[in-house]
């Protein structure tokens, strides 16, 4: 049967526990004493050339996402879980339980490193507000055409109404420039203390504003591995870095995706 | 070790996403399901995969670049994912929306 099915892999895991449907019905496959979880799915729809189109559709993206997830979740919250790539394909069982014998090392030190532990996503957002771009981006409105006039030799006050506006811009990008460095400076200073509750912690690039679905800026998108019994110091911790035109956004808890990293091979 | 029942914390409504915290949307599953969790190579399957993810991995990032380049967020220059040439379009794609962000501004 190698025509028509694949496996598709969700997570690995150390025991079987009762799961909801992914992108197919969830059934396990052990060995090495791990377990995965996988589907058949078919390889009409998860073949090369159909997944080469359907990953540029983000209706389906976004509902096989989803069904991923949900799989993986659930098993997260029920055992110590590392969660596999999206749309990690397999040719059959067999090529799976030969990656659990394979990598059964680099799967245990992954999951006993997140055992007893969740993750946590902490993004800070800078609201526009304290950003001073009005005067730069007004600046063009301002400016008069005229230019003959204020070029008189000897008049010192009288300045081209052009270097007025430079001069008016180069100010407002000034301002602009130091509000964005006490944004990261303070953004550094908030990853530090929650990385100093959190096992392990890092740093997510900014997230693009389609996917945020907000216009303000991102300054900071850090993921924290923190022990159970420290959740709720985490959340009270986060809650308490926000203010002062400054919005911080906690989620989770998340199965560990960002701290199951294994060398791929 | 199974923690799903009733040692859930009050506050937590459900094992992922509780009250008083947002939901998981779908910007922040996309942004784990794609960039994190275990990448395992070896079925062929997966580095033509890898091929098709970047795809989507770049139009997600390009409007971004910008930005994730100003906080210092630079993780795509070491991304064993992006090749030269992607890297190549990354960089023309920010030098051609800084000539369009100057041009506009001097209009």
């Amino acid at each position: 049967m190698t025509g028509d099915a694949g496996t598709y892999v969700y997570a690995v895991a150390r025991s079987a526990v009762e799961c909801p449907d992914g992108v197919g019905s969830v059934r396990t496959v052990a060995g090495a004493g791990l377990v995965a979880y996988v589907s058949t799915v078919p390889l009409a729809e998860f073949g090369e050339e159909p997944l080469r189109r359907s990953l540029e559709d983000l209706d389906w993206l976004s509902v096989t996402a989803r069904a991923h997830h949900r799989v993986v979740e659930t098993v997260a919250a029920a055992t110590p879980t590392a969660p596999v790539r999206l749309v990690t394909v397999y040719a059959d069982d067999q090529q799976v339980r030969d990656l659990l014998e394979r990598r059964r090392d680099d799967f245990l030190d992954v999951l006993s490193h997140v055992t007893g532990r969740r993750e946590w996503g902490v993004k800070v957002y800078a609201g526009h507000s304290s950003e001073p771009s009005a005067t730069a981006r007004g600046g063009g409105d301002a400016r008069k055409p005229e230019g003959g006039d204020a070029h008189k030799p000897g008049n010192g006050d009288a300045r081209k109404p052009g270097t007025a506006y430079l001069e008016r811009r180069r100010a407002g990008l000034r301002g602009r420039e130091q509000v964005r460095r006490q944004l990261l400076a303070r953004a550094d200073h908030m990853h530090a203390a929650l990385s100093a509750l959190s096992v392990a912690s890092c740093r997510h690039r900014a997230q693009d504003p389609h996917l945020s679905g907000r216009t303000e800026m991102m300054v900071l998108n850090g993921a924290y591995l923190v022990d159970e019994g420290r959740d709720e110091e985490f959340a009270a911790a986060a809650g308490g870095l926000g203010g002062d035109g400054v919005e911080v956004r906690l989620t989770g808890p998340w199965a560990p995706y960002s701290f199951t990293v294994m060398e791929a091979r | 070790m199974d923690r799903i029942g009733g040692t859930t914390a009050p506050a937590v409504r459900q094992p992922y996403g509780g009250s008083g915290r947002e939901p998981a949307n779908l910007g922040d599953i996309l942004e784990r399901v794609l960039d994190r969790g275990v990448v395992i190579a070896g079925d062929i399957r997966v580095n033509l995969l890898d091929i098709e993810l970047l795809t989507v991995k770049l139009r997600l990032l390009i409007a971004s670049v910008d930005t994730a380049r100003e906080l210092g967020i630079d993780w795509w220059e070491h991304d064993p994912w992006l090749s030269g040439r992607d890297r190549e379009l990354i960089e023309e794609n920010r030098r051609l929306r800084r000539l369009l962000a100057v041009r506009g501004g001097d209009e």
